[in-house]
């Protein structure tokens, strides 16, 4: 048995202790229960949770052990969802007004997937309005503090999901990542996050933001752990048409196997230039040396056309945005003003009321990039540099097996610090955006701490479809240095 | 001056599918209201559309049908707009792809009598392209109702080049259209269901000009004469215009079938930006060779091929109908399959009276008792084998008809019912017909030598006393025979 606390162990050591049967689900499940209820005072990482739901669901995951019937690794063991994933008889509100009181009536994929594997179900988590933000701080509902330092952001959009694995009060998250969103604020709170290869996870019952950049991923302390949760939710759904068919292979099996050659790792220089932080910069150098001591080959790579990446995201995200949030309209189901009278007023009414202001930024901005005239000289471009952005990097994995980047430029920020500048915010995800432009996988592993204590992250990513490899290399450092067993104190 | 109308139609037809165009979700009508719904239908939040490939099916069929050229790939595109009947606010279409381009429909206009055929003219077609239906919208007086159940149902657009010149010939082009689409299977094009919907872009200019007019869109017309009236009252009243010396505006105008007058709805200022974009959540769609090939193998004979079959000498493979009864069988596939098969079976050289007996009395009897052909106890063979016994002469044509109403209603064989009610024609013995014969030549001298003469039905006159001694029992074709054997001979 570990000496570490039940709500900071890993999924590894607690599907363990459930199989040699020193747990069981209702414990562990009551555990993760207390300490979130303890603790989210100070983290308000959680929009909602259902506790006579989970513990029925332990319930019955221990009644599934006792019967010699467990569904899996997995079974048993707690998790919550970035409240921008569907779960059937449970509040859905992309942390917006706009949503009200929505309760969805089905499952997403990846929570019947979840089910199937016999995880519990525990609470839906903060996140910026509709996954628009890179800080939490635009969220209708709460405020989400980084539970390394309460005074600064846990990173966004999926700043509970992020924030609530490193306070302990759940040992799995899922996320959702569009330009950074599950990377950034796994670097900025010090646990893992993988974005997988578009299509390798089913969107069906994620809240679109932008259909053609939105993976779902998962959040877990070591890198281990997110093999384990990817292996239960990728996998082509007849649901999706963008999932894919590529066969799923054991992920967690192929963290320790053995290698024919030493990995060839790619330094892209564009990732390391102005706006980076010392502190960041430095540990991200001690880790590639690691990489190095490992007998990695390690040599610098170019993707020329980073520059326009920020640019073309926010010209392809913005404008399927504006078209994906067109159905929060205020006829059918969530908010509808009050005040409205006749059609356009429940039109305008409520979307003035349900939305908030960097959501409403977005949808205006995506509908001017999509207008009569407008659409070849920004949407049509976009796409041109996306396409190129793409070759840059299937270009680099001629040469190499990976890429190794910061994966953001500082670490947590103080809340409201870049509140009042969009651009500013915008670049929080400048090493993140290009991977979802490309479709690629990336995974953010903890590389250390500044000396304010605040996390850091190193960025892995990975060709299509060989979340295996990705995986694989990112273990390889995570297993030596474990930078997530520093908790926080809470 | 003398002016021309020229008129483009854009008709919309439902396509029979068991399910939605991009769900599960049942199609179908006459349901209670909004339980043809699912989370895709309703555009609930993270809901992702699936394509369905029986409706691409249908579409390619009516494609091939009409001469389509068929597009190796297509795309699917956002069309955006808020309206309530529309639930996620955009409609999936296809812009600049369209699955089908080119083709034509054959029309035939009116003859100058009704069995004299009229002229065949070859209207081109710009496209056909594949989206979904929306919801339905019940204005009351508390507020308005909306019924999803038609939402999402796959609807292909047909969109005409500007080459109808007349009310006359956008009736025919809507005639052969719908019969060539029933004919595929495709729909069963029932404009009281709405499954098939018309507009209608109408202008008018100057004979010789080759520009075209100020165009003004008809909405609205819901049935097929109301098409042709809608039509004819537009172009009536563009020449009223024009002839005060006024101007064309170019608007949307809504005909009222039952008050034969029209009024603007909107005019082109208000004309919609509809922010067209590729559909992020759907794939391209390839068809290949072998999938037209498959769908080219179900195709039905084109109606007017079929008509023009019919009508041709048996010489030349056909059945030798006259127009009156050819244009009467083909537009109905099911009526037309069965006179083919009730045709072979009978000779080729009984063809006509067979659809005679089909267009008349067949159709006369299922009308009166509401029945369907496919229900009918009367089969093509007892229908052939009734024509045999009276081209053979076993049975007159006036006892034929109480034979026939006993084949409709109970199913038996001519034959049987024949037997059953002493209705064949007596096996008269030879000499005593040959006597009736003598006798007849012998009393009706004025008939004898009129027909002499060369006055064929002169006959008639020598038949009638031989028929009478007979009591109605004599095979009239003995009788003939016998008649002109002892003419020739005396």
């Amino acid at each position: 048995m570990s000496d570490t606390p039940l709500h900071f162990q890993t999924v590894a050591e607690l599907s363990a202790s459930l199989a040699a049967g020193s747990l069981t689900s209702v414990t562990l499940t009551e555990a993760v229960i207390a300490r979130t209820l303890a603790v989210e005072g100070q983290v308000q990482a959680f929009n909602s949770h259902d506790r006579a739901s989970s513990l029925e669901q332990a319930r019955a995951s221990d009644a599934r052990r006792t019967a010699g019937r467990p569904l899996g690794p997995l079974d048993g063991i707690p998790i919550g969802l970035k409240d921008v994933i569907a779960v059937r008889d449970q509040p859905l509100t992309a942390s917006s007004k706009i949503l009200g009181t929505f309760v969805s009536p089905y499952d997403a994929t990846v929570t019947t997937r979840l089910r199937d594997a016999g995880m519990i179900l525990w609470g839906r988590l903060n996140m910026d309005e509709f996954a628009m933000g890179s800080s939490t701080e635009n969220s209708a509902t709460r405020i989400t503090a980084n539970p390394h330092d309460l005074t600064r952001i846990p990173g966004g959009s999926s700043g509970g999901s992020a924030a609530a694995l490193a306070a302990g009060q759940l040992p799995a998250t899922l996320g959702s990542d569009t330009g950074g969103s599950i990377r950034q604020p796994a670097a900025l709170c010090g646990v893992v996050g993988l974005k997988p290869t578009y299509g390798r996870v089913s969107r069906y019952g994620l809240i679109a933001y932008a259909s053609s950049l939105d993976q779902i991923g998962p959040f877990g302390r070591t890198v281990e752990d997110v093999a384990m949760l990817l292996q239960a939710i990728a996998g082509a759904d007849d649901r999706d048409s963008t999932s894919f068919h590529t066969p799923v292979p054991d992920y967690r099996a192929a963290l320790s196997a053995p290698r024919e050659r030493p990995w060839r790792i790619g330094i892209p220089k564009e990732y390391f230039g102005a706006g980076l932080d010392p502190e960041v910069a430095a540990a991200v150098q001690t880790a590639i040396a690691h990489y190095q001591a490992l007998g990695a080959e390690i040599c610098e790579v170019s993707l020329p056309h980073t520059e326009y990446a920020l640019a073309a995201y926010y010209i392809i995200a913005t404008a399927e945005a504006s078209s994906n949030l067109a159905r929060f309209d205020g006829v059918r189901y969530g908010h509808r003003s009050a005040e409205a009278e006749t059609l356009l007023d429940i039109y305008f009414k409520s979307r003035a009321e349900g939305f908030g202001s960097e959501v409403k930024l977005r949808i205006i901005l995506g509908t001017y990039v999509l207008s009569s005239g407008y659409y070849d000289a920004y949407y049509g471009r976009a796409q041109k540099v996306r396409t190129l952005i793409r070759e840059d990097f299937i270009r680099a994995f001629d040469k190499v097996d990976v890429l190794l980047t910061p994966t953001a430029p500082t670490p947590a920020f103080k809340r409201g610090e870049k509140s009042a500048d969009p651009l500013a915010m915008y670049l929080a995800d400048i090493y993140t955006i290009g991977v979802n432009l490309a479709g690629l996988p990336a995974i953010s592993v903890p590389c250390g701490f500044t000396t304010a204590g605040l996390p850091i992250g190193l960025q892995l990513i990975g060709r299509p479809f060989a979340e295996a490899d990705l995986l694989a290399a990112a273990h390889a450092y995570d297993s030596a240095h474990a930078w997530s067993k520093r908790t926080p104190n809470l | 001056m003398q002016y021309e109308a020229v008129i483009g139609l854009e008709v919309h037809v439902q396509i029979k599918t068991r399910s939605k165009m991009f769900t599960r979700a049942a199609a179908g009508y006459g349901r209670p209201e909004n339980t043809l719904t699912d989370p895709v239908v309703l555009a609930l939040p993270g809901a992702l559309p699936v394509m369905n490939r029986a409706a691409v099916d249908a579409i390619i069929k009516a494609g091939l049908m009409l001469g389509c050229a068929i597009a190796p790939v297509c795309k699917w595109d956002r069309k955006n707009y808020f309206y309530p009947d529309s639930p996620k606010n955009y409609q999936i279409s296809q812009y600049d792809q369209p699955i089908c381009a080119g083709g034509a429909v054959e029309i035939e206009l009116p003859g100058p009598a009704r069995n004299v055929m009229g002229e065949h003219k070859s209207i081109p077609l710009t496209r056909i392209h594949l989206e979904e239906d929306v919801g339905k919208l019940n204005h009351g007086a508390g507020g308005s109702l909306i019924d999803y159940n038609r939402a999402g149902t796959p609807l292909m657009e047909i969109v005409s080049d500007p080459a109808l010149r007349s009310a006359e010939e956008a009736y025919a082009y809507l005639q052969s259209l719908r019969t060539s689409i029933v004919y595929a299977g495709i729909s069963d094009c029932d404009m009281e269901k709405g499954q098939l919907r018309c507009d209608a872009n109408v202008s008018i200019r100057p004979v010789g000009e080759t520009r075209l007019g100020t165009k003004v869109e008809l909405k609205n017309l819901n049935s097929i004469a109301f098409v042709r009236d809608g039509i004819a009252h537009e172009i009536a009243r563009q020449l009223a215009v024009v002839k005060a010396g006024g101007v064309i505006v170019q608007e949307t105008r809504d005909y009222d079938g039952l008050t034969g007058t029209s009024q603007s709805l909107r005019s082109k200022e208000m004309a919609h930006d509809y922010r067209y974009f590729p559909d992020p959540d759907l794939m391209p769609v390839k068809v290949d060779a072998a999938w037209q090939a498959r769908l080219a193998a179900e195709l039905p004979e084109r109606p007017f091929d079929r008509q023009r079959r019919f009508m041709a000498p048996e010489t030349a493979g056909g059945y030798g109908l006259p127009y009156t009864l050819a244009s009467v069988l083909v537009p109905d596939r099911e009526l037309s399959d069965w006179f083919e098969v009730a045709a072979k079976l009978a000779g080729p050289a009984l063809a006509q009276p067979v659809g005679n007996w089909i267009v008349n009395d067949l159709q006369r009897e299922l009308a009166a008792s509401s029945a369907a052909l496919t229900d009918a106890k009367i089969t093509p063979a007892t229908l052939a084998g009734l024509v045999k016994l009276i081209a053979t002469g076993t049975l007159l044509q006036n006892a034929a008809k109480a034979v026939f109403a006993e084949m409709f209603s109970s199913g038996e064989s001519p034959a049987a019912i024949v037997d059953r009610l002493g209705l064949a024609t007596a096996p008269t013995d030879s000499n005593e017909l040959e006597n009736w014969c003598r006798e007849s030549i012998a009393a009706n001298a004025k008939s004898v030598a009129e027909f002499k003469s060369g006055k064929e039905s002169a006959l008639n006159g020598l038949k009638g006393p031989v028929m009478k001694a007979a009591k109605g029992k004599a095979n009239p074709k003995t009788v003939d025979e016998t008649l002109r054997r002892l003419l020739a001979s005396g």
